[in-house]
């Protein structure tokens, strides 16, 4: 725990260096309208973002939370595949996994033909 | 850390060596990509400053830190400097974990009246028992790093190109981490080291009660998992967000995504971090399928009775991860200026519609085959 947490600070350390490093040597900071100006290339800048997000993205979201759930439910099917493979419960764990992965194909199907993924 | 003062320092002082040879790797990477994309389309690239153009590097590193500190938002200033700073420390965390060589082992010795207990270094900065899922955790934290930006610019295209970077982000790190439970099925630990030790020696398997032994070749988890390796491998490019994958910060459409607004240091610490990524990218790469640090005809006790010392042994190991290592970045560089870019559906259907099932495939075939093995 300890090397990781010394890696986090030594990391931010070393970023908050170099950010600094232009504040200390670089020009200092000449406000001016135009610079603080939306970027945009040859016609007048757009009105300010307004912040909303197309649903889409969203829906994008929500499925991937239910997706990477069931995915992780499959790492510790992963490790102890090969132990329970060598007691008496290897079919019932291979059928348990089966019913599970068809859950997830289902889930899977139905997305697509609900069209949920369709990007247009 | 440590049990005592000495392996204390020792460790402190090699975590801040891996990371600062990463931060420092970043420019002659940059030198490189532009050397290979020169090489690729027939022109020379940077070769005036110092040997090889070289020299480059100094002018591309002081440049930005001599630019001005300008901050375009004023409603999200902390998240505007928060956000290359998060683009940089998880690749910099997943890195600290992959080990580059073998662990070597110091007997008890006595200095200056002291005695110092026996000793094992690993060549990575902590060592992890679950460091596959620490490396899939962390990563994708990155894409927070993409928000923040996007959304502390406050300009139309670094938020679509934000928007687009986490999206297909999320979308790709399904088939990420479904093409590693075929991984965890063969080698059944969480652990680097462990998965680079199981990966020794020749190609053996048990198939239908019979045990096989090819000794043409090496015992490489890409023997194994071709198609997870393919799965694996694709997807990684696009968490990358590299050229075929590259829709964040399509130029032709969004002038320079996510890092429009922004500019001198800042703008290079997300650079620093895209190309950290891509070394975390191919140091998992030669993890899981490559073989890690092994060198197939021989093994650790082989080269231990060629070399003499363990501390040589894990020495020349580290040369070996190298080199495999830089293959792969140049794999990287390499699909970049071949590749043309994909259109956005194209990039969701890719990686919702066909990487997923071929992943799931994968995944269900290694089960029964491991089955039926047994």
């Amino acid at each position: 725990m300890l090397p990781i947490v010394t890696l986090i600070f030594a990391s931010i350390g070393l970023c908050v260096v170099l950010i600094s490093i232009p504040r200390l040597f670089g020009p200092k900071d000449r406000v001016s309208s135009t610079k603080a100006e939306d970027y945009e290339c040859g016609i007048a800048p757009p009105p300010p973002s307004t912040g909303r997000i197309p649903v889409k993205f969203f829906l994008t979201a929500i499925l991937f939370i239910l997706f990477d759930i069931e995915i992780i439910f499959l790492y510790p099917f992963a490790l102890a595949y090969r132990d329970f493979l060598q007691t008496d419960y290897g079919l019932g764990v291979v059928l348990a996994m089966g019913l599970f992965l068809l859950l997830f194909i289902f889930g899977l199907w139905w997305e697509i033909k609900t069209k949920a993924l369709d990007w247009k | 850390m440590g049990q005592d003062i000495f392996e204390f320092s020792i460790n402190f002082v090699k975590l801040h060596v891996i990371l600062f040879s990463m931060i420092g790797l970043v420019p002659f990477m940059v030198w490189a990509e532009r050397r290979v994309s020169a090489l690729i389309q027939n022109r020379l690239g940077p070769n005036r400053y110092g040997p090889f153009g070289l020299m480059q590097i100094l002018a591309d590193l002081v440049k930005p830190l001599m630019k001005e500190d300008f901050v375009k938002s004023k409603q999200h200033k902390a998240l505007y400097y928060i956000a290359p700073i998060l683009a940089v420390v998880p690749p910099a965390l997943v890195f600290g974990a992959i080990p580059f060589s073998a662990p070597f082992s110091i007997p008890a010795f006595e200095l200056w009246g002291f005695f110092l207990g026996p000793y094992t270094f690993h060549f990575q900065a902590f060592h992890l028992n679950t460091a596959v899922v620490f490396a899939l955790g962390i990563s994708s934290l990155s894409a927070y790093a993409l928000l923040a930006a996007g959304w502390s610019s406050e300009s139309k295209y670094p938020m679509l190109g934000a928007l687009r970077a986490a999206a297909q982000n999320i979308s790709y790190e399904l088939a990420l981490s479904l093409s590693l439970v075929g991984v965890l099925l063969l080698f059944n630990s969480l652990d680097f080291l462990e998965i680079i030790r199981a990966q020794n020696g020749p190609l053996s398997f048990s198939f239908f009660g019979k045990n096989v032994v090819w000794s043409f070749l090496p015992n490489w988890g890409i023997f194994y998992q071709p198609l997870g390796a393919f799965i694996f491998f694709v997807t990684l490019i696009a968490e990358c967000n590299r050229i075929p994958f590259d829709l964040p910060e399509a130029e032709a459409e969004l002038v320079s995504g996510y890092h429009t607004e922004y500019g001198g240091i800042k703008l290079i610490l997300f650079y620093i971090g895209e190309y950290a990524h891509i070394m975390v990218s191919s140091a998992l790469m030669v993890t899981f399928y490559f073989g890690g640090f092994n060198l197939y005809p021989w093994t650790k006790d082989s080269l231990l009775s060629f070399f003499g010392s363990e501390i040589m042994v894990s020495l020349f190991l580290f040369m070996v991860f190298l080199l495999k290592f830089f293959f792969f970045i140049f794999v990287f560089m390499w699909i970049r200026w071949s590749l043309p870019r994909f259109r956005y559906n194209q990039l969701m259907d890719l990686g919702w519609k066909s990487l997923l099932p071929w992943a799931l495939f994968n995944t269900v075939m290694t089960a029964l085959l491991i089955f039926f093995a047994n």
